[in-house]
């Protein structure tokens, strides 16, 4: 398949008050960003158990966003977002040991005022991944089970 | 209380004080040019020599130390007092031939020329020790001192030379009879004038205020600049306005205080900030003194204001052409994007109030005129018809010509050409933004802000007055630039929701709680140190932790980091989120049917 055939599938884990609202915003201003990003609303990134990322690899995700906000501050919890901070890193070291590029992983901070950089993100992250071909982690894991 | 005549009239006098201040009272004048009543008399000019006769012995006598017993008769104006004043007179005016209100005093007493020789006809000073007393006894920074004697006296701080003890508060200029003392900017100090702004340390805000009661400003005001001076070492410096309030209302130890309220609600309501137009160069703002904020136009054409309500130049003079300037910072991609909303309305009635009060011509550089309120555009084209001049294009720069005369440039984007006007006066109608401190407000509440800076409500449409913060607020231009309608409306509804919310008596929690499957926690406390509101308790008795529901905002941190799997975040389970991330797979790849049974098989 080459890349300009394949449609990365992105999942993105988006805080419900920072980032979930810039793409809500961002969908209600129409600005342009492709459809390959499937939103999951949390209440905090802090919630983000590493568990679903590795889910979403497994089920078929080419990539995956967590967002949430902006440190310091932002955060509608005090300091979800600082846990986010600590824990990420930890996930994109174990997602390089199970072999998926750290590419395919991406976490940061977009405010609900930010709905254009999210549009960007979903552009940029969604051509990232795409340059990186598809990631085949569930098919792989399905012959094994075999 | 003694009983005396001056002059024929019989006056009542308290004890203590002095001839002087008696014959004020009554409304008996005793000339004088070192007296002032905040200062302890000290007799130093002597022109308020006064004729005391007590039992029957007269005697001249300076009237501001000399006490006012009982029984005292005094003349002011007798031939020996006006001749000793005369003498007074015709030395003083010796020593200091060009001071006009020596000159002055001088003619009454028929002195016209001085009959000595003076030493230096640039001398103003007359030893009176009025700047002296004042520094020693007010400012207490005994800063100024008599120096030398006899004919070499002189006034000055130690060794005539520079001191820092100076805290250059002026009060020594103030209490100058004779204008001897200047206060002179240091070469290389920026002065910069402020001619719009306060003129003293005490002040009302404005005529409006409310309440209507003076202010002190700590750092303009001589006490408390002595007071942080000095670690605190002085602490009773000045106070002439505590001493000459009647109604006893001045208390310089009302300090701030922190006040602690458990409240219901809270309202928002911390306003604007105008934006400081020195940032975009080309309007030359700082430049002349002529060109001025929208601000301090409301300022040079307010009644209570520096110029009484005239609306006039830095040079005095009513201007012959203003040009008034919107859009200053706002709608520019180089400051702040967006409208102030208010600024199209306040310059209509600015060009309104110059062509009432001096009749200059007006030129109003506008992009849109957003006269977007309720008789707003009825108003607008009662201001056509007062024969302003409406450009229409934004003035893009403004020069100050050699002369002192201003240009302002622009584009009229009706002709399609290049447009200026020479005028006399600018008027920037600049920018409304968020406060400076804004951050810091929005992290207190947990409020977030907009792209523009001001915060952000719930909802653009829908909730306009409620915040992501349950019980807070929005009221006014907190939440973005509006004018005083649009603000009042906005407040009334703040206040109703927020009485709405304390009416209840009750708070609705949110239902996305955490919950501990007790048989299943570990007793590990890995949640405790988590949770940002203290919601979830250890109960050592059961070796538990629970979480208290009234608490919890829901946030799912504790469940993210739980190692037994034992907190669930309700609404937000795993399995309802790791069925999301399969729903999102399967319902491509497998039968639609499929998927159905699937999601209901769930069953959360």
């Amino acid at each position: 398949m080459s890349t300009a055939d394949f449609e990365p599938r992105i999942v993105g884990f988006l805080c419900n008050w920072c980032t979930y609202s810039a793409a809500d915003t961002a969908g209600v201003s129409r600005l342009e960003q492709p459809p390959n990003v499937d939103i999951i609303r949390v209440m905090c990134t802090g919630r983000v158990d590493p568990v679903f990322i590795l889910k979403a690899f497994a089920e078929g995700a080419d990539g995956v966003i967590v967002s949430g906000c902006h440190p310091p501050g932002d955060c509608h919890y005090n300091n979800g977002n600082y846990k986010t901070f600590r824990r990420m890193p930890l996930v994109e070291a174990m997602l390089q040991q199970y072999g998926i590029e750290k590419e395919r992983f991406h976490w940061g901070w977009i405010s609900g005022a930010e709905a254009p950089k999210w549009a960007h993100l979903v552009q940029d992250f969604t051509e990232q991944v795409r340059e990186l071909g598809p990631l085949n982690w569930k098919r792989e894991l399905e012959s094994k089970e075999d | 209380m003694a009983t005396l005549t001056i002059d024929g009239q019989e006056v009542h006098a308290e004890e203590g004080q002095t001839i002087l201040e008696v014959a004020r009272e009554n409304g008996i004048d005793i000339p004088t040019l070192c007296y002032h009543p905040l200062l302890e008399p000290y007799g130093a000019c002597r022109l308020c020599t006064v004729e005391v006769i007590r039992h029957g012995r007269s005697k001249l006598q300076t009237s501001c130390t000399h006490p006012a017993w009982d029984g005292l008769e005094v003349k002011t104006h007798s031939p020996a007092v006006v001749e000793a004043r005369k003498t007074i007179l015709e030395l003083m005016l010796s020593r200091c031939p060009n001071v006009p209100v020596i000159q002055a005093m001088a003619q009454e007493y028929g002195v016209t020329e001085p009959p000595f020789p003076t030493d230096d006809p640039e001398q103003k000073c007359i030893l009176c020790g009025l700047c002296v007393r004042v520094c020693h006894e007010m400012v207490k920074a005994d800063v100024l001192h008599f120096a030398e004697s006899g004919v070499e006296r002189q006034v000055g701080p130690a060794f005539m030379e520079k001191t820092r003890q100076c805290i250059g508060c002026g009060a020594c200029t103030v209490v100058c009879p004779t204008g001897a003392i200047e206060i002179v900017m240091e070469k290389d100090a920026v002065y910069q004038e402020k001619p719009l702004g306060p003129t003293s340390a005490v002040w009302v805000p404005s005529l409006q205020a409310v309440p209507r009661v003076p202010v002190i400003d700590p750092d303009v005001c001589i006490r408390f600049r002595q007071k942080d001076r000095t670690d605190g070492e002085i602490v009773d410096a000045c106070g002439a306005c505590q001493m000459l309030c009647e109604a006893d209302a001045i208390n310089f130890d009302h300090e701030d205080e922190v006040v602690e309220l458990d409240v219901g609600a809270i309202v928002v309501a911390t306003g604007f900030q105008m934006w400081d137009p020195v940032q975009l160069s080309q309007y030359s703002y700082g430049k002349s003194p002529n060109i001025i904020t929208g601000m301090e136009f409301e300022r040079l054409s307010n009644a209570g204001g520096i110029t009484g309500g005239e609306i006039l130049t830095a040079e005095g003079k009513k201007p012959d052409r203003v040009a008034i300037i919107h859009c200053v910072g706002s709608r520019d991609h180089n400051a702040h994007p967006y409208c102030s909303r208010i600024c199209c309305m306040y310059s209509l009635k600015q060009a309104h109030l110059v062509r009432d009060k001096t009749g200059a011509e007006v030129y109003e550089f506008y992009m849109d005129m957003r006269s977007f309120g309720k008789a707003y555009e009825e108003f607008y084209e009662r201001i056509q018809e007062e024969n302003v001049t409406f450009v229409r294009g934004r003035g893009a720069e403004v020069q100050v010509l050699p002369d002192g005369k201003l240009r302002v440039a622009g584009e009229d984007a009706d002709l399609g050409r290049k447009v200026h006007a020479d005028v006399d006066m600018v008027v920037l109608s600049t920018a409304v933004e968020a406060p400076h401190d804004a951050d810091r407000v929005g992290s207190l509440f947990g409020l977030s802000r907009s792209e523009d800076g001001f915060f952000a409500e719930a909802h653009p449409k829908l909730r306009p007055v409620e915040t992501n913060t349950e019980g807070v607020f929005l009221a006014g231009a907190a939440q973005g630039p509006k004018d005083v309608p649009d603000t009042v409306a906005h407040a009334g509804a703040a206040a109703s929701m927020a009485l709405a919310l304390l009416d209840k008596g009750e708070v609705t929690i949110s239902p996305q709680v955490a919950v501990v499957d007790e048989k299943l926690c570990s007793a590990c406390k890995t949640c405790l140190s988590l949770c940002p509101y203290t919601a979830i308790s250890f109960i050592e008795e059961e070796n538990v932790a629970r979480v208290n529901e009234a608490l919890c905002k829901g946030c799912g941190t504790c469940v993210a980091s739980c190692p037994a799997g034992a907190i669930t975040a309700r609404h937000f389970t795993d399995q309802q989120i790791l069925a999301q991330i399969e729903g999102l797979f399967r319902s491509l790849e497998e039968e639609p049917a499929a998927a159905e049974v699937e999601a209901e098989g769930v069953n959360l």
